[in-house]
């Protein structure tokens, strides 16, 4: 079914009705017709899904028994379905790319009310495509080979569990994390809701199992600091920043953490968010991973000013794991894909000064309270006020930073249910009296709701109402009781609660770096700031950048379940590039015609892929089609017309613009 | 903020057309990201998917106003986020170099626009439309394919002239302006 050169061309075109997202707009019928009017259309058609088997199986029949060697569909955006309508050509035996495609449903009929202008500029779309397709030439799918190697951004859950299982089939991974340790945000939890059970017993294995692997690279304290190449062909640079302590040495004994010249610990412990306190040379938390310790330049002695007794080195004995010479380490590797798992923070409370975070102490976050009921944290556990009594009164208060115009609009989505765990967790450890302020409870997802009426069968207090204020008890003010003043919006009444301490369930939002990260890896970020997925269904944990993908918290709230979960999708999808050994490029990249080509140079700096060379024997210039990746910016500036794009020729285009105006043309 | 189904003031008849040139991965998104959502915007823009802004030859945008195009819109994304690093910054410079010649030529600024629309800025695709589709209202139509009658009869009328005395004085008239229109 190879169509011969000078056959006539005979297209087939069909408008989808898409149920009645098409079809209640845009008068598919009255389309129909119009476009079976114009040249070389040999039939056209409507059908209610055009997508379905049937419909594919309608294109097929009709190639077969109307002899049509082009085919138009007029459906949703191409961005979704393409794909589906070229190789439902191809079955047929056409060349995929005798194949163009109307968008009228995102562009036409989801977005205009009058039916018959939308009507008439479906008409105009389909001529444009219906034109274009007589120019449209046969091409050939380009086959890159992909490197098997995959790196991973990010050592959380989700970045733990995708190398995991990529590392498990056998493919060589890279995981870079930013902190001394991975673990990211799980490994500061105590209990993790709905089943309560432990997070680390959950983590640490996988932890362990992700630093003993031998099939992952597990870069600690590590950045990426760029990004350069194209999917199956990645080079990224790693900045290893010293820790100043060999990672290979080191046995975790902690010998030297003893022996610091410092006797206490003096300084700001992060891992703790700066519940408790740490030495210049430290582990962030006993179970972290690799189990080597680290020493913070900013506070050393001998590495700020190089007076230091040097206990540590004299602690660390024949082992000599402590390098105080160490310089930061680039290295550059070459991986096919890449998982970005990088994250989020957590809501800064300063931005709501009403809660008087930073100004009354008893008053914490949410995370920093999972510090304080850690075994592993700075109370060991212990609830306790900062002048070290058990609070009698707690205030939990939901959606601080969430859920509000002031702020973040959207719903974080895990804190109602930390929050109700928080509640529980806090009454058992204090038997304190506990009040949520909320202002919807949201419990969706497996268990979830079952976990909410267990906390509120458990006595916890629940306020449906926003608050408003918190502020000192001016009969208790010494003591550090605070009120927290809302509207019960149930009963219709104002509340002033006494309490000792406030929980603020603080909402997640995107990573501080995600921006910086967006640029390097070329990703695309909603209007909120997380990483968009190329689409919600169909394609959740891809990106637009081929060879991308995301998982967990980077691409929005949500509970470690989910995380997980989009960790393994994320790996399967690298994996099944991997896999196939090859990947398939749109054959959408310029060429040059070299009898047209004056040898201006013009295009040569235009490429930023330098594909573009000068020929001096023949000075002409050459594209080298593997390096094109198809943006056509050479084409357009070509001042004699000589580059052609693949898919995107000028006469086509030219075509497409006249088919869209055919109508003006013949008003005017 | 234009409602087409709002009868336009004095043209009654006559709408806008307005030919999009929309980058495949930012602004086309964008589109096809207002369509999800349902945003509801002008009907008179018809948008070409190239895969960069940086596609956009001037050839084609003159292409569009010679058939009756009454305003073009090149969308692109936002400067540093072009998925092929700098095409669109090429199209800006290509863009800032036409703008004069339109001039020229006597086409008014806001016949032709460039946006740089993220991926998710759908809401941006609306007001965008609507703002461009309100101007062009405003200027009313260029109707460049009658003028390209009129100059046609014009030259005609030119050579004509020419013709008079013998052919030895008469230069050849030089198809360039043409060839833009009908490359």
């Amino acid at each position: 079914m190879v169509p011969q050169r000078h056959e006539p061309i005979r297209i087939g075109y069909y408008i989808c009705h898409c149920g009645v997202n098409i079809a209640s707009q845009v008068d598919v019928e009255t389309v129909a017709r119009s476009v079976a009017a114009l040249p070389n259309v040999a039939t056209a058609r409507t059908y209610k899904y055009m997508c379905s088997d049937p419909g594919q199986e309608m294109i097929h029949q009709d190639i077969q028994d109307h002899r049509l060697n082009r085919v138009v569909v007029a459906a949703c955006s191409p961005l979704l379905h393409e794909r589906t309508f070229r190789s439902a050509v191809e079955k047929a035996g056409l060349n995929p790319y005798y194949f163009q495609m109307v968008n009228v449903r995102e562009h036409d009929a989801w977005v205009h009310t009058d039916r018959a202008a939308a009507t008439r500029k479906a008409v105009a779309l389909s001529r444009a495509a219906v034109q274009r397709v007589a120019l449209q030439r046969p091409l050939e799918v380009k086959k890159v080979p992909i490197h098997p190697a995959v790196l991973i951004v990010g050592g959380g859950i989700a970045g733990i569990h995708a190398a995991l299982t990529l590392a498990n089939a056998g493919k060589q991974v890279y995981l870079v994390e930013r902190e001394p340790t991975v673990g990211g945000h799980m490994a500061k939890f105590d209990k993790t809701f709905p089943t309560l059970d432990c997070a680390a017993c959950v983590l640490a294995p996988k932890m362990a199992a992700v630093g003993a692997h031998p099939n992952i690279h597990l870069w600690t304290y590590s950045e990426v600091v760029k990004v350069d190449g194209y999917v199956g062909n990645y080079k990224v640079m790693v900045r290893r920043k010293p820790r100043y302590v060999l990672e290979d040495l080191c046995t975790g004994c902690q010998e030297c953490i003893e022996a610091c010249i410092y006797r206490e610990p003096k300084f700001r412990d992060e891992f703790n968010l700066g519940l408790g306190k740490r030495k210049p040379i430290y582990i962030p938390f006993p179970q972290a991973i690799p189990a080597v310790v680290t020493i913070d330049p900013g506070t050393c002695i001998e590495l700020k000013t190089g007076r230091c007794k040097r206990t540590c080195i004299e602690a660390c004995g024949d082992r000599r794991a402590i390098d105080l010479k160490q310089q930061e380490d680039l290295k550059e590797i070459t991986v096919g894909t890449i998982i970005m798992a990088t994250g989020f923070k957590t809501f800064d409370p300063a931005r709501t000064p009403y809660y008087g975070y930073g100004t009354y102490p008893n008053v914490y976050t949410a995370l920093e309270m999972e510090r304080l009921l850690n075994a592993a944290g700075p109370t060991s556990g212990e609830v306790v006020l900062r002048n070290g009594r058990k609070p009698q009164r707690v205030a939990i208060v939901h959606c601080v930073g969430s859920r509000d115009e002031t702020t973040n609009r959207w719903c974080s989505r895990v804190c109602c249910l930390y929050s109700l765990k928080l509640a529980h967790l806090i009454h058992e450890r204090t038997a304190a009296e506990i009040t949520n302020f909320y202002i919807d409870v949201r419990t969706p997802g497996k268990s979830m709701e079952e976990f909410y009426n267990r906390v509120a069968e458990e006595g916890v207090d629940l306020i449906r109402g926003k608050v408003a204020d918190v502020y000192p008890d001016p009969a208790d003010g010494a003591d550090g009781r605070l009120i927290v003043q809302a509207e019960d919006t149930l009963m219709n009444r104002i509340m002033k609660v006494p309490v000792d301490l406030v929980v603020l369930s603080v909402g997640l939002e995107p990573h501080a770096e995600a921006e910086n990260l967006r640029r390097m890896f070329n990703l695309s970020c909603s209007a909120e700031g997380w990483f968009l997925e190329r689409h919600p269904k169909l394609a959740p944990v891809n990106t637009f950048t081929d060879g991308i993908f995301l998982a967990g918290c980077c691409q929005g709230p949500k509970d470690i379940p989910d995380s997980v979960a989009q960790a393994g999708a994320a790996a399967a999808e690298a994996f099944s590039l991997i896999d196939k050994g090859h990947i398939e490029q749109e054959p959408n990249t310029a060429f040059i015609l070299e009898a047209e080509c004056s040898g201006c140079k013009s295009c040569l700096p235009l490429c930023p892929y330098t594909a573009i060379s000068f020929l001096p024997e023949k000075k002409k210039s050459y594209i080298n089609e593997a390096l094109c990746k198809g943006c056509g910016t050479c084409v357009a500036s070509c001042p004699s017309g000589s580059i052609v794009q693949n898919l995107f020729e000028d006469g086509q285009l030219f075509t497409e613009v006249e088919g869209l105006l055919a109508e003006t043309t013949a008003d005017a | 903020m234009v409602d087409s189904n709002l009868p336009i003031p004095g043209a009654a008849a006559w709408t806008p057309r307005i030919v999009a040139f929309f980058c495949n991965w930012c602004t086309y998104t964008a589109a096809d990201l207002a369509g999800v959502s349902r945003l509801k915007y002008a009907d008179n823009v018809r948008i070409i998917r190239l895969m960069c802004s940086g596609r956009v030859d001037p050839q084609l945008i003159l292409t569009a106003l010679a058939h009756g195009a009454d305003g073009v819109l090149i969308g692109g994304c936002h400067p540093g986020d072009c998925h092929y690093v700098e095409g669109n910054h090429k199209m800006l410079r290509r863009f800032r170099l036409l703008q004069r010649l339109l001039a020229d030529l006597g086409i008014e600024e806001e016949r032709v626009r460039l946006e740089w629309i993220s991926a998710a800025e759908g809401e941006k695709v609306r007001r965008v439309v609507n703002e461009m589709v309100a101007a062009v209202t405003r200027l009313g139509p260029l109707g460049l394919p009658r003028r390209r009658l009129e100059w046609d009869r014009e030259l005609q009328h030119l050579e004509a002239e020419a013709e008079m005395p013998p052919r030895a004085g008469a230069e050849p008239v030089a198809p360039a302006r043409e060839e833009v229109f009908h490359a």
